[in-house]
């Protein structure tokens, strides 16, 4: 299982840094949010993955551990607030730059 | 004793110096009059605590500021701090008169004053400062503020680049003096004078001595002037001449000989130091009244005599002599007076003639013969002439270079080197005197010249008479002084020596004969000599050299910058990338990657989520192109995500996941609407390589942390909390408990960004214009019916489900899963589909809720419920769970915690909305604007 959850979150990883590297702004905002999901999967995770049952005082059996999932739970709104400002920026530059080029310019510099 | 004058004394100039550029605007005679009066009082107090010092008594002011570091603001006050306290101040107020004068009315005046005021404070706390780390602090203060008043007049270059060449090297030598104390504090076991300065065997036997000797020395060398870093002085002369005669003849540069003095006890008497020090002291002084004799601006001739008489000072200290510390300190107040005074006659000189160049300046006895007389005195006292104070401190000087005997049958080396500097010291005198006042008529001068105004002499008056007094009266004027400041520096009895200017027909007053005649002699066959000079003394400008190396390290500068910071976001995160995978990997170095525990097995169903992640994942990067495609394809990861959160049993993040997912979803449509449907193929293969290669290598990092986590065991501080949720915060679901009890901290900052990012939204789309497309990207027109009919029929009836659905999630949240999170989200989302199904102008009608105002609001109501805790006597944010209990109320403790989450609720409301909505709005603009046609 710890393996199998590595390898995902490596390939999630993976996918959003190269979507971050790429020219437009749209692609990069889409590593973002790929990245986002990556963190998060991963500072969950940090919590171990043998739980069976919910954070919630009074159930028997194996609790999954709140700390991590409180942390996250705040990550995942911050993280929409934070893609939301990251398109709405592109927007506006390439209103302002004619260009959805990341670097305002269309490319054109080397 | 009324020790606390001291920190007061310092103190004075540092608060004064606010005062001048607030007065300046009452005219200059005010702004001159508040920085005199400030020193004044200054050296009031200093005086009123003069007297027990004479006595031979010190006074101390002690304050623990950082004892465990060794770091007191300690004050003392003994016989050499009052000597260079009362330079400082005697000729400061001196200076500030003259410059009343001397600036034109262009200058801006109250900065002159401000500037001198800190350097004032800054050279007291130099001299009066117990600890050495103090006394550091206000070592540095001095480089700053002398950088600013060379830079005085920033609008010539010559200015800004004397300016900087200054702080450069004396900046430099005090890192280097900064690195000596630590040193010398290590060695000695404090910072404080007072223990150092007795423990001068244990300094001089330990290993260290060498390596702190040295340190200390460039610091001092640096800030004295002396060869091979002087040649910063000559370029400092580009200050007003009031700065020039304060800061670079009688004050500043003395900072450095004063460190000398003052270590004298600890440092001084070794082999080590009479070689260092007095070999630099005699080339210095050498070289120094060598050039001076061919300078022929004014100033620099001044300069380069400084210099070499900076460097006697020097070697008198390195001689380790007690009579040589003596004859140091002597000549410490004799040149601070007469180079005082003749750099004011130059400065009037210039002042009345518009230039300083000998070759020009000629015969101004006929125009200005009191300020020539006033010269002619101080400059008699610069070569040596008996009757004027030079003339004592130099016998004494020759004396001593007779009765050293470290250089064996090399002896003879000392006197002869001293009485060579006086005969050049002679020489540059009469030339500055015969040059400047005589030798035929003036040439073309931008200005006739005349007297200057009556008080721009008083001050160089007081300073000639007092060289006067001292060469003819010196044990009825300076005596006391001197001993009090030259047992202090020795730190000892001194041995019996005589103030008198006639000692019999011995070597040191043939060597001074010697010194005149040889210096008449060389001015008389000038010309011989400036043509020797030129022909075999190629000029070399220290400047110039300075200049191209900071050019150098500025292009140098520059390129790194455009190597690392060219425009391009690509290559910063490029950068940043690898930074992050160099960093995990230096991490990891070395170490066993996985750990002890077994994996644990994969079932089925997990394994058919994984490969889905993975292969959405996947594919949204190779379509990402096609941008609707690749946003579908990122939902399904999203979505899958939130299947794993359930499968780990973590609904309360399951439910934030797909709320948050089916939100963002909805705001990439909308920006895509306005952006291009494709990305178009830019990116050469060697680009895709690459990062295809930092991708992998940032993917193969995180996965080995994750691994490497997930198999060793761990301890959680998650038991805390599961174990104090009932009892501490009053409800069973731990994750929100965490948010709106144990962290609620947290939460609040976390709410307050949420909205301050929607805002910054709002006011980032406030104005936008953007082209509205007509059609799709191939060029399809938009579908007719805008408002599906069966979407809207479907979502009115769902409005209040949904809400229905959110206040449960609210309700129940502190005990089951849900929350003001998750329930804001829901309800966000079934207002969105109304604004999606019905369109904003319909949805306003009917839900008219201002979203900035819900969104503060929210953040406000959760603040409130913190501060609450605080009028029940309990830390910001206390939940009040079990502190009392009404009856009536019944579960309180549960309404306060129910509160903040209600602020949460509202604030990510209002966000959401506030930022969904106004984008939705964008859209419809133009359409809405054509369709009303």
């Amino acid at each position: 299982m710890a393996l199998l959850v590595a390898i995902i979150i490596g390939i999630m990883v993976a996918c959003g840094v190269y979507l971050l590297l790429r020219a437009r702004t749209f692609p990069v905002v889409m590593g973002l949010i790929m990245l986002s999901y990556a963190v998060n999967l991963f500072i969950f995770a940090m919590g171990r993955l043998h739980a069976e049952v919910p954070a919630v005082a009074g159930l028997a059996g194996d609790t999954s551990d709140p700390v991590p999932q409180a942390l996250v739970l705040t990550a995942i709104v911050i993280g929409f607030a934070m893609t939301a400002f990251a398109v709405t920026l592109a927007l506006r530059a390439s209103s302002e730059l004619d260009s959805d080029h990341v670097d305002g310019d269309g490319g054109r510099q080397p | 004793m009324n020790s606390y004058f001291l920190p007061l004394i310092v103190a004075l100039p540092f608060l004064g110096a606010l005062l001048p550029p607030l007065f300046v605007r009452r005219g200059r005679t005010a702004c001159a009059w508040s920085a005199a009066l400030v020193t004044a009082a200054a050296l009031a107090l200093l005086l009123s605590v003069a007297a027990p010092v004479f006595d031979g008594d010190s006074l101390l002011f002690h304050y623990d500021w950082l004892p465990a570091y060794g770091f007191s603001l300690t004050f003392w006050l003994d016989g050499l701090g009052l000597l260079f306290a009362l330079l400082i101040l005697g000729i400061g107020l001196l200076v500030i008169l003259y410059a009343r004068y001397y600036l034109s009315e262009q200058d801006p005046m109250g900065r002159l004053y401000a500037f001198l005021l800190l350097f004032m404070g800054s050279m007291l706390g130099v001299v009066l400062s117990e600890n050495l780390l103090l006394m550091m602090v206000f070592w540095e203060l001095t480089s700053l503020s002398s950088f600013l008043l060379i830079g005085y007049w920033k609008h010539r270059a010559d200015a800004r680049q004397g300016a900087r060449l200054a702080l450069t090297v004396t900046g430099a030598g005090g890192l280097s003096l900064f690195a000596g104390i630590m040193l010398l504090g290590h060695i000695g076991g404090s910072y404080e004078l007072s223990v150092l300065l007795a423990s001068g065997d244990q300094i001089q036997a330990h290993p260290l001595y060498p390596a702190t000797l040295v340190l200390i020395l460039l610091g001092v060398f640096t800030k004295s002037a002396q060869f091979p870093f002087h040649f910063w002085l000559p370029h400092a002369m580009a200050a007003p001449t009031p700065v020039s005669a304060y800061l670079h003849s009688a004050t500043m540069v003395k900072a450095g000989v004063f460190l000398l003095a003052r270590l004298y006890p600890a440092m001084a008497g070794s082999e080590l130091w009479f070689y260092l020090v007095g070999t630099t002291g005699m080339v210095t002084l050498l070289l120094g009244a060598y050039f001076a004799l061919f300078k022929h601006d004014l100033k620099g001739l001044l300069a380069y005599s400084t210099i070499s008489h900076l460097g006697l000072i020097t070697l008198l200290f390195g001689l380790g002599t007690p009579l040589g510390a003596v004859a140091g300190v002597f000549h410490i107040i004799n040149h601070a007076t007469f180079k005082a005074s003749l750099f004011m006659a130059a400065g009037i000189i210039d002042h009345e003639s518009g230039t300083r160049d000998m070759r020009k300046l000629n015969g101004l006895w006929h125009y200005m013969p009191h300020t020539a007389t006033l010269a002619m005195v101080a400059a008699a006292s610069m070569a040596g002439v008996p009757l004027f104070n030079g003339f004592l401190s130099k016998e004494m000087f020759f004396a001593e270079t007779l009765h050293q005997g470290w250089l064996g049958e090399w002896n003879w080396i000392l006197p002869f080197g001293a009485t060579l500097a006086g005969v050049f010291a002679v020489a540059y005198s009469i030339r500055f005197i015969h040059d400047v006042f005589f030798n035929g008529e003036p040439i073309d001068l931008p200005r006739t010249p005349h007297e200057p105004p009556r008080y721009m002499k008083v001050p160089v008056e007081i300073l000639v008479a007092l060289c006067l007094l001292v060469g003819i009266v010196p044990a009825w004027t300076v005596a006391p002084l001197l001993a009090t400041a030259a047992a202090s520096s020795v730190g000892a009895e001194l041995p019996p020596y005589n103030l008198a200017i006639w000692h019999g027909l011995n070597t040191p007053v043939l060597m001074s004969v010697l010194a005149m005649v040889g210096g008449g002699v060389m001015y008389a066959m000038r010309h011989h000599l400036f043509a020797l000079h030129a022909r075999f003394f190629r000029p070399f400008d220290a400047k110039l050299l300075f200049e191209r190396q900071l050019e150098r390290v500025i292009a140098a500068a520059r390129w790194l910058t455009m190597m690392l910071e060219n425009g391009s976001l690509q290559r910063y995160m490029m950068l940043l990338l690898l930074s992050a995978v160099a960093m995990v990997a230096a991490g990891l170095w070395g170490r066993p990657l996985g750990g002890p525990l077994a994996p644990g097995e994969v079932d089925g169903v997990t394994l058919v989520g994984a490969l889905a992640l993975a292969l959405s994942a996947v594919t949204t990067t190779i379509w990402h192109r096609r941008r609707l495609v690749a946003l579908i394809q990122l939902s399904v990861v999203g979505l899958v995500v939130s299947v794993a959160f359930v499968r780990f049993a973590a609904p309360d993040l399951a439910l934030t996941q797909l709320s948050v997912e089916m939100v963002t979803i909805i705001l990439l449509m909308l920006v895509l609407y306005f952006l291009p449907q494709q990305t178009p193929a830019e990116s050469s293969g060697l680009r895709k390589g690459r990062d295809i290669l930092i991708a992998g290598a940032a993917g193969t990092s995180v996965a080995l942390l994750a691994w490497g986590v997930l198999t060793r065991p761990y301890e959680t501080i998650g038991d805390y909390f599961m174990e104090q949720s009932i009892p501490g915060g009053g409800g069973a679901n731990v994750v929100n408990v965490i948010l709106v009890d144990f962290r609620g901290f947290d939460t609040l900052g976390e709410i307050t960004v949420l909205a301050i990012a929607a805002i910054g939204i709002v006011t980032m789309l406030r104005g936008l214009r953007l082209p509205t497309p007509d059609t799709d990207a191939d060029g399809r027109p938009w579908a007719s019916d805008r408002y599906p009919m069966i979407l809207a029929v479907i979502s009115r009836p769902l409005l209040p489900l949904a809400l229905l659905v959110a206040v449960f999630l609210l309700l129940r949240g502190h005990n089951l899963p849900g929350g003001g999170f998750i329930a804001g989200l829901v309800t966000a989302i079934a207002l969105i589909l109304q604004y999606v199904a019905s369109g904003t102008a319909w949805t306003r009608e009917r839900i008219n809720i201002n979203y900035v105002r819900l969104t503060a609001a929210g953040v406000v109501l959760a603040a409130l419920t913190g501060l609450g805790s605080w009028g029940f006597g309990y830390p910001f944010l206390t939940s009040s769970f079990g502190h009392f209990h009404l009856p009536l109320v019944g579960d309180f403790e549960l309404a306060t915690a129910m509160l903040f989450d209600l602020g949460v609720y509202m604030a990510v409301v209002g966000s959401t909305l506030l930022v969904l909505a106004n984008l939705g709005k964008l859209t419809l603009t133009k359409r809405e604007a054509t369709e009303g046609e």
